[in-house]
């Protein structure tokens, strides 16, 4: 099953997407978020795996002795934990403010604006 | 719409997707192939510049400009948290009680607590050689701290924490990130382009040209802006009250 790793990220995302539609509470919708990004990790790590690769750090193999994994989308996948975090941080501050304003984290009951 | 209605109009949205992913998927170069066309070339072109970390070649050398856009994301989502969770008018501020900690706990968390730092110093200064970087260490460096809130009390991590010294750190390390990409304009080449400094050696601290620089700028404001974000959210639960009757 040469396309099992891609299909576990597909599945995983569509997990996250599902518990966001549902969620009844906006800190678990922040952590299906989470979930739907964590989707995009496994993607972009199954891209570059190399079958008998190891990491593309050269301090301690000779450069060219040994296949490496991509080291473009494990960049890319830093990039995207880094900003993923920040984000998620701000979330739950935007949470922590609807709660101390609106008295409730149900995304149902925060129908009307106000103020 | 309603509950039910909802979730129909999400099964279908669902098996769409589902359907279009699959498609995706069995489209996608096999799992573990050995064609890279973009993994050897970043490979090549950091061992040209003398990085051992192809990782870090790729943040901070040939995507540096990204890592610029990245760095001012995190920026601005700890600017955003510092405004939304300021201590608003109808709040008052509590000195927190000094709490009782279970004396292993305390042993532990201040034995540990340097060795965590020097590692977290450690990981931001060998991002070109090893696995790590600015990011990863600024992490590190900065959750290390917080063992002290763990290990004594809050008091404590507020005595090494001005929230001020730290937020001005967390703005000096963008600003040398872009000052760094600057000097390479002044110099006449392009902007954030390595090119400014020597090489150096292959596998010693100071190869690689600017990526160590830029490293160290991004660690500088990673560390500081985890701590800072830390705070607001520590400050929520410790030390902000509502008033009583408001």
């Amino acid at each position: 099953m040469h396309v099992l790793p891609y299909l576990v990220a597909a599945y995983v995302f569509l997990t996250g997407c599902y518990g966001l539609a549902t969620s009844r509470n906006l800190i678990h919708a922040v952590g299906c978020l989470a979930v739907c990004q964590c989707a995009t990790y496994i993607l972009l790590l199954a891209v570059g795996y190399r079958d008998g690769g190891t990491a593309p750090v050269f301090s301690d193999i000779k450069p060219g002795s040994r296949p490496v994994v991509d080291p473009v989308v494990q960049a890319l996948t830093l990039t995207d934990i880094v900003v993923g975090a920040t984000v998620t941080a701000l979330l739950l501050a935007l949470v922590l403010q609807i709660a101390r304003l609106h008295g409730t984290i149900d995304p149902d009951e925060l129908k009307e604006l106000r103020g | 719409m309603s509950r039910r209605l909802r979730l129909w109009v999400l099964a279908v949205g669902g098996a769409g997707v589902a359907a279009l992913l699959v498609a995706a998927c069995l489209d996608l170069p096999a799992f573990g192939g050995r064609r890279h066309p973009y993994g050897d070339r970043a490979v090549r072109a950091s061992l040209s510049r003398h990085i051992a970390n192809t990782i870090a070649a790729v943040n901070f050398d040939q995507r540096a400009y990204d890592t610029l856009g990245e760095t001012g994301i995190l920026f601005a989502a700890v600017l955003g948290c510092v405004v939304l969770l300021r201590q608003t008018r109808d709040e008052h501020r509590d000195r927190p009680e000094p709490a009782e900690v279970a004396r292993p706990v305390r042993r532990y968390a201040l034995l540990v607590l340097p060795v965590a730092l020097v590692t977290g110093v450690y990981v931001i200064a060998h991002g070109q050689l090893s696995p790590g970087g600015g990011f990863q260490g600024g992490v590190v460096a900065a959750t290390a701290l917080h063992l002290l809130y763990l290990g004594a009390d809050y008091g404590a991590l507020e005595r090494v924490r001005p929230l001020g010294a730290y937020t001005a750190v967390d703005a000096l390390g963008v600003s040398g990130y872009l000052v760094t990409g600057l000097a390479g304009v002044l110099a006449g080449t392009a902007f954030l382009a390595n090119t400014l400094l020597p090489y150096g050696t292959f596998n010693t601290l100071s190869s690689g040209g600017t990526v160590p620089v830029l490293n160290a700028a991004v660690g500088m404001e990673v560390a500081s802006a985890v701590v800072v974000l830390l705070a607001g959210f520590l400050d929520q639960a410790v030390e902000i009250e509502e008033d009583k009757g408001s």
